[in-house]
């Protein structure tokens, strides 16, 4: 096996197109996790954290643009990205433990395309913008269309994510993540929710955007649910409703970590809270 | 009254709470685990095991593995001697080494030795076995079916009634009266049928060992186990080699729960090195430990109770099945004896059923047979509390077992303290502190017999006057700090003066395995006797030097001194300066003591939790944990505490979400931390531990153990909370979120 750290993307991206069963590096979380369960032999590993731009978070067009190789500890000591999007960054705080934290990346838990990854739902909710590398210059995708289904992903031979652009959040604008799972901590995601949304002038809500995870075999945009709550104040009513269509929108099946029947309940409950829970943020209330 | 009996008295160290003599090599990284030993030109083991839970092997080819460059040796069932083993001896041998048949997914049917891990792995990935796949049988239930696939013909003994599976190897049964008479006399009668699932002792250190066999037919083993001298003799009799010729000596051990009392690969390195003539290290993975060790069994329990209005209990019954994995085990016979020992009952029976499964070999794990029956008859006793609008304590205490009362499993109890846990319990804030909405409040009870065994340790008084402690059992809950304190109680001098080890097994007499909650029991009376017995023979030099009779000296805080006026007058003569003349006195000065402990005092605790279920999802939050136990005397007070918190959260997690998962082809689904969950910090509050000592009268300090009590009734205590602030009776676990919510709406 070779191992490689190249220090431009130009260069990483030469490395992979040059090997198809190269394998780029980031935290290396899910990775090296594989390689000593020996579920994959790649022939070579391609190192992307030694590319300076790749370790940064820098300000972009008032959004923040998050380098592959920044592990979600960085992401949520910077204090201005966690204020912008606290759903985002609450969703990377739940990857893994405190010391995977120190590793882990957002970029690669979307790239590991799990359908549970948890710092997803809130991503694409959020209407975060992929920028991938590969051997042909780079191009932007919305992350909601990275992954195409359990492990594949769309990203081309020689492609890599070298970047996700959070957008400028609007004014008034909360957002949350909330999952389900067994145990607090050092799980998986029975099922998550992430939404962002936004409040008019009159406290009603103006923009929302919901996205599912680990009820389908990848992420699922809830376009509906999300449209129940527009125009609304996010009354008891409306809340009951987003729930209804959450359930409605998933698409889930039984395995070791929960049933069909429990995964669709427990969806539409999540959704309501977090979309309480982002509410209060919209408000300028602390949550 | 003899010395080794109970004398109440007063204690210097005994009680206070040093700093662990073992924890800053942990902290460091110094400690030597199981993996953690090389030797030169050691090579690297790997196991290939079963992907079917039942499967006929019809042939082995290992050619190629054997042809690659640096694998130095591979072997399968072919390569152990043919030997006449007694039936559990062949079953170990077996459970190492699939024979004829494989008999669950996970199961060793061949193992290599190379030059390097992945080398190991290769060689495995080379190795071709040809399986007639076999018709499976996972659950304890289905398994007992007539019709059932059949593990193990003719294992079944007499004591089965007809009409069950060859499955079924033994029924034992306990009891006393007549409880259909009893059942008339009751007001209510509550008969249910409980499940609780395999749960793994889920210690952090897999297993892991370094063997090396030489020419000359002497070997060494160093492994991680809860008692080498079991491994030794094991190991010897199953490869055909006397046991004086293996030494094994003990890791640092990072946790077991009994789940290490058992031996699982250890043949396997001893056969890779002897085939291949250097030394071979095996470490298991993960993924291994979760499908080839362990697990404890899972049940289907029938309990009926009846109770007067008044919360008399009048009669109860118990039928306990317990799956014994691949092979026959027994631990169903213990379930049907501690079920209802906490309680004193007119009219008891209870029998156990003891059920072959394609699983994993059943091992202990802490009281072993025990929670399960704590589990379904603490449940079906607060049912009855809560249908005859009883106080739950109140109800256990009106029926609590105390001194003279015939337990449920035969004996007659001496002093107990089950009614003192109780009382603690009542006359704690926490049962009277108010509970909110969705949250409940449960209680139970529990039972262990503890153990104690044969034991040796020697006590060496160095020249320098230093104190030299020999154990022979792994550490595995602070032996080294609570033999050290007796020892240093016993001879009156500062406990920075003795160091206590644990000896290999060619260094100290035969030591049971550290298990049934002996140790500190056991291991400390024979450390006392060992002290006592250095005691008298310094007292000999003393008299000696001072030429006086031995009988005219005392030993006074850590000194001989003139035994009174008419013994002479003489300053007293110290640890230290009775060691400084020892060679001038008859040569080197040691203690010991070498027995079969008996007097292990049984244990019992009382549990309280709150908890608070999220009606829309099932999820269950432990609020508060409160564990009442009777420690006999806490040597270690700390080491006291950490047993009580231990197997309150064991228990926690085999009530709320433990379990194994089997595909449809009894396929393990969740070999690993992520999906077997044990809960985190997160997951638990502080559990308070409240200690109560009612001295053993079997221990000179009063000793009772206290390592496994403390598991067998948070399940029910747990089941009970939640069955109250989820307001419907929850009978099988884990209480995962699923089983939870479909109960809630269920209603």
């Amino acid at each position: 096996m070779i191992f490689s750290s190249p220090e431009t993307i130009e260069e990483a991206a030469a490395l992979l197109a040059a090997d198809a069963e190269a394998r780029p590096l980031a935290g290396g979380t899910d990775l090296l996790v594989r390689l000593r369960a020996r579920q994959i032999a790649p022939s070579a590993i391609v190192d992307l954290k030694r590319i300076p731009e790749l370790r940064e978070i820098t300000e972009e067009s008032g959004g923040w643009r998050i380098g592959a190789a920044v592990p979600s500890a960085q992401m949520n000591e910077h204090a201005a990205l966690k204020s912008a999007w606290p759903g985002v960054c609450e969703g990377a705080d739940l990857i893994g433990s405190t010391q995977i934290q120190g590793r882990c990346t957002v970029a690669g838990n979307l790239c590991n395309a799990g359908p549970a990854a948890d710092s997803v739902p809130c991503l694409v909710a959020a209407g975060a913008v992929a920028r991938i590398a590969g051997p042909t210059g780079t191009r932007d995708l919305p992350v909601e269309d990275i992954p195409t289904g359990p492990g594949k992903t769309a990203l081309k031979p020689g492609e890599f994510v070298a970047s996700i652009l959070l957008p400028a959040p609007a004014a008034r604008q909360g957002s949350a993540y909330l999952r389900f799972t067994p145990r607090t901590e050092m799980d998986i995601a029975v099922a998550g929710v992430g939404i962002a949304l936004s409040l008019d002038g009159a406290g009603k809500i103006e923009t929302a955007r919901i996205a599912l995870g680990a009820v389908g075999p990848k992420v699922i945009v809830a376009d509906e649910a999300a449209q129940t709550l527009i125009g609304t104040t996010g009354d008891d009513a409306a809340l009951d409703a987003l729930s209804q269509d959450a359930s409605a929108a998933a698409t889930p099946i039984s395995d070791k970590r929960g049933t069909a029947e429990f995964r669709r309940e427990v969806i539409g409950v999540l959704a309501k809270r977090a979309a309480k829970i982002a509410l209060t943020r919209a408000k300028g209330d602390t949550a | 009254m003899p010395k080794d009996e109970y004398q109440s008295r007063a204690f210097n160290i005994v009680g206070t709470r040093p700093i662990r003599p073992d924890g800053i090599d942990k902290v460091t990284g110094k400690a030597r685990y199981g993996a953690d030993m090389t030797a030169p030109g050691m090579l690297w083991g790997a196991i290939l095991r079963s992907p079917h839970a039942h499967a006929r092997i019809k042939s082995i080819d290992t050619s190629e593995a054997e042809a690659m460059k640096g694998v130095k040796a591979v072997i399968t069932r072919a390569d152990f001697p043919k030997l006449d083993l007694d039936p559990g001896m062949a079953d170990i041998l077996d459970n190492s080494m699939a024979g004829e048949k494989a008999l669950y997914d996970g199961h060793a049917v061949a193992a290599v030795a190379a030059s390097s891990k992945s080398l190991a792995y290769a060689a495995l990935d080379a190795i071709k076995v040809e399986y007639e796949v076999l018709p499976h049988v996972v659950d304890v239930d289905l398994a007992m079916k007539p019709d059932a696939p059949v593990i193990h013909a003719a294992r079944q003994d007499e004591t089965v009634p007809e009409g069950l599976s060859e499955n079924v190897t033994s029924r034992s049964q306990y009891g006393h009266g007549d409880p259909e008479e009893g059942f008339k006399k009751a007001d209510l009668v509550i008969e249910r049928h409980f499940t609780t699932a395999a749960t793994h002792q889920g210690y952090i250190e897999p297993n892991a060992c370094l063997a090396q066999m030489g020419a000359d037919g002497q070997g060494d083993l160093f492994v991680c186990t809860q008692g080498h001298y079991m491994v030794r003799d094991t190991c010897a009799e199953i490869l055909g080699l006397e046991a004086g010729k293996l030494r094994v000596t003990a890791s640092e051990i990072g946790g077991g729960f009994g789940g290490k009392t058992h031996i699982w690969m250890e043949p396997v390195a001893l056969m890779l090195s002897m085939k291949s003539g250097k030394p071979v290290k095996l470490v298991l993975t993960r993924d291994e430990v979760f499908r080839a060790t362990g697990p404890t069994s899972s049940s289907s329990t029938d309990i009926k109770i009846g109770m007067t209005k008044d919360g008399k209990i009048t009669a109860a019954t118990g039928t306990f099945r317990l799956q014994s994995g691949a092979y026959p085990g027994a631990t169903a016979f213990l379930s049907a004896m501690c079920g209802f020992a906490p309680y004193d009952l007119e009219h008891v029976r209870t029998e156990g059923l003891e059920v072959m499964t394609n699983r994993p070999k059943a091992a202990a794990y802490r009281a072993p047979g025990s929670p399960m029956a704590a589990y379904a008859v603490e449940s079906v006793i607060d049912e009855l509390c809560q249908k005859l609008d009883l106080d739950p304590l109140e109800t256990r205490l009106k029926n609590a077992a105390r001194e003279g009362t015939k337990s449920a499993y035969g004996p007659t109890y001496p002093a107990i303290g089950l009614e003192a846990t109780l009382k603690a319990a009542q006359e704690h804030p926490h049962w009277t502190a108010p509970l909110g909405e969705n949250q409940g409040r449960g209680v139970a009870c529990g039972f262990w017999f503890n153990f104690g065994g044969n034991t040796s340790v020697n006590l060496m008084v160095n020249p320098d006057g230093t104190v030299s402690l020999s154990e022979g059992n792994p550490d595995i809950g602070g032996s080294r700090a609570s033999m050290s304190m007796m020892a240093a109680e016993e001879l009156g001098i500062p406990l920075d003066q003795v160091r206590c080890v644990i000896s290999d097994t060619g260094s100290l007499g035969l030591n049971d395995v550290t298990d049934g909650s002996r140790v500190t029991f056991a291991v400390g009376l024979a450390t006392i006797k060992a002290a006592r017995h250095a005691i008298e023979i310094m007292k000999t030099r003393a008299a000696m030097k001072w030429g006086i009779e031995p009988e005219a000296v005392d030993w006074v805080d850590g000194a001989a001194v003139p035994a009174g006026p008419n013994a002479g007058k003489f300053p007293p003569m110290s640890i230290k300066e009775i060691a400084a003349i020892a060679a001038n006195t008859g040569g080197p000065i040691a203690g010991h003591c070498e027995a079969n402990a008996e007097g292990a005092g049984v244990s019992f605790a009382t549990h309280m939790v709150d908890t608070e279920v999220d009606p829309e999802t099932g999820a269950v939050k432990v609020l508060r944990y409160t564990v009442f136990q009777d420690a006999g005397k806490a040597i270690h007070p700390d080491y006291v505490e950490g047993q009580f918190q231990g197997g309150a959260a064991q228990g926690i997690g085999w009530a709320l979400n433990e379990e194994y998962i089997h595909d449809e082809d009894g396929r393990l689904l969740n070999a690993g931390f992520l999906d077997y969950r044990i809960p985190v910090a997160s997951d638990l509050p502080m559990i308070e531990p409240v200690i109560l000592e009612i001295p053993n009268p079997g221990h000179p300090y009063g000793v009772r153990g206290v390592g496994e009590t403390s598991i067998v009734p948070p399940l029910a205590a747990i089941a009970n909370s939640v069955s109250r602030g989820a307001g419907v009776r929850l009978t099988s676990l884990p209480m995962s979120p699923p089983k939870i919510r479909a109960a809630v709406k269920a209603g």
